[in-house]
């Protein structure tokens, strides 16, 4: 593969993924400002509830 | 790209992210700045790593990969031990996380990518790399609609060592247990051997403490596969062609509640951004040379990555969500995979060289 269509790869790569993102934010539920998690989780008395990969639930 | 211009995109996604999502978010954002651009910069490669253990007893890799390992372990173990805000990455001890991390070990040697590989290497622009990651993506998807299936085959509860021994004992363990590896890589490569390499130093440090300021802001330790599985969720969701309240694993409050929501809001997702966008900015700069590939490899490599993608669903997480996040924050699971995953390499090793990658 040549250097030309590997950047052409790159730019259909991130146009793909900003793609998705901007429908992503366009079909999601609108974010609540005021529900803000705390900036740092560690002292803040509120537990993480994120999603990680290691959760088997 | 230069630099300057992608400099100032990245920053006004911070800036998006801190009006219109959270500050949490933007600083997520860019610590996963930081960790594509340790990453991307030291070419800090797992894969890369055990490859050259097994093929040329080159300890260079895993040397630097341990004091990672030693170094987010002194960080991390005190402070889930101080703070019980923080959660550990706990994954249940199970014949799907034995299997799981086997074939991870195995096709990310053919992918030429862990987790955290194929996201900086997609940053940094080599082709297969940014085939691989859709892909991945939704393998991991599949990796998690089956994994409960999987979990039946047999589990126990997962073992935090923190929980059993506390802080100082669990540091003492992991320390001695990464010792112990050291030993045995000191066993297979033999005297004589180089065993420090300046890149790879500084890519661990630089990780450790970008892996604890990740575990520190979102209480969770740093994770890829989660985010990738979400993204390929919310599209076969979109499509109608899942209904996640009949699986076992999306229909989890949380699970299915981050499928209403933006992915801006998930940790692993807006980390993941950040990763690509850091290993891009070191691109702007740096030369990066893929060597072309025949369509059999391209089928090949693909095919690696799609299983790369489901297999570290079943092994509750890749080299970062498993091995490093594991260790670090004293998960059994952790240490089990790392082990099997070793296994897969071995025959991975071979697959790659037979496709002659």
């Amino acid at each position: 593969m040549t250097k030309i269509s590997n950047t052409k790869l790159s730019v259909v790569f991130w146009s793909v993924l900003v793609l998705f993102l901007v429908w992503d934010t366009v079909v999601s539920a609108p974010i609540d400002l005021r529900n803000e998690p705390p900036l740092i989780a560690a002292g803040s008395g509120k537990a993480s509830v994120g999603g990680h990969c290691a959760i088997a639930k | 790209m230069k630099r300057l211009p992608l400099s100032f995109a990245l920053l006004a996604f911070f800036v998006y992210l801190a009006l219109s999502v959270s500050i949490r978010q933007a600083v997520l954002f860019l610590v996963g700045i930081g960790m594509g651009a340790a990453l991307a910069g030291a070419r800090f490669g797992f894969t890369t790593g055990w490859r050259q253990l097994l093929e040329q007893r080159d300890p260079r890799g895993v040397t630097g990969q341990l004091v990672l390992l030693a170094l987010a372990s002194v960080l991390c173990l005190p402070l889930l031990s101080q703070y019980s805000e923080l959660t550990a990455a706990l994954g249940p001890p199970s014949v799907s996380l034995l299997i799981g991390a086997f074939v991870f070990g195995l096709t990310m040697q053919i992918a030429d990518g862990c987790g955290s590989g194929t996201l900086y290497k997609a940053g940094l622009g080599i082709p297969l790399n940014m085939g691989i990651l859709p892909l991945f993506a939704f393998g991991s998807f599949l990796g998690s609609v089956h994994v409960g299936d999987w979990l039946t085959l047999g589990q126990i509860e997962p073992i935090g060592l923190v929980t059993v021994f506390g802080g100082t004992q669990a540091l003492l363990i992991t320390l001695a247990g990464l010792l112990a590896a050291g030993l045995l890589v000191r066993a297979w490569v033999g005297p004589g051997r180089t065993w420090w390499d300046r890149k790879w130093l500084v890519g661990a440090v630089a990780l450790a403490v970008l892996a604890t300021l990740n575990l520190v802001i979102a209480g969770q330790p740093w994770g890829v596969v989660y985010g990738f599985g979400l993204w390929a969720a919310k599209l076969v969701n979109a499509a109608g062609l899942f209904d996640p309240t009949a699986n076992a694993f999306w229909s989890q409050a949380g699970n299915a509640q981050r499928l209403t929501e933006s992915v801006l809001m998930d940790i692993t997702s807006i980390t993941n951004i950040g990763i690509l966008g850091g290993a891009l900015w070191i691109s702007a700069k740096a030369t990066t040379a893929a060597q072309p590939l025949t369509t059999q490899q391209w089928a090949v490599g693909l095919l690696a990555g799609f299983l790369m993608g489901y297999s570290s669903r079943l092994a509750f997480g890749c080299n970062i969500g498993a091995m490093l996040s594991g260790i670090s924050t004293g998960s059994v699971h952790g240490w089990i995979w790392v082990p099997l995953a070793l296994m897969g390499t071995m025959i991975g090793i071979r697959v790659r060289r037979h496709y002659q990658f």
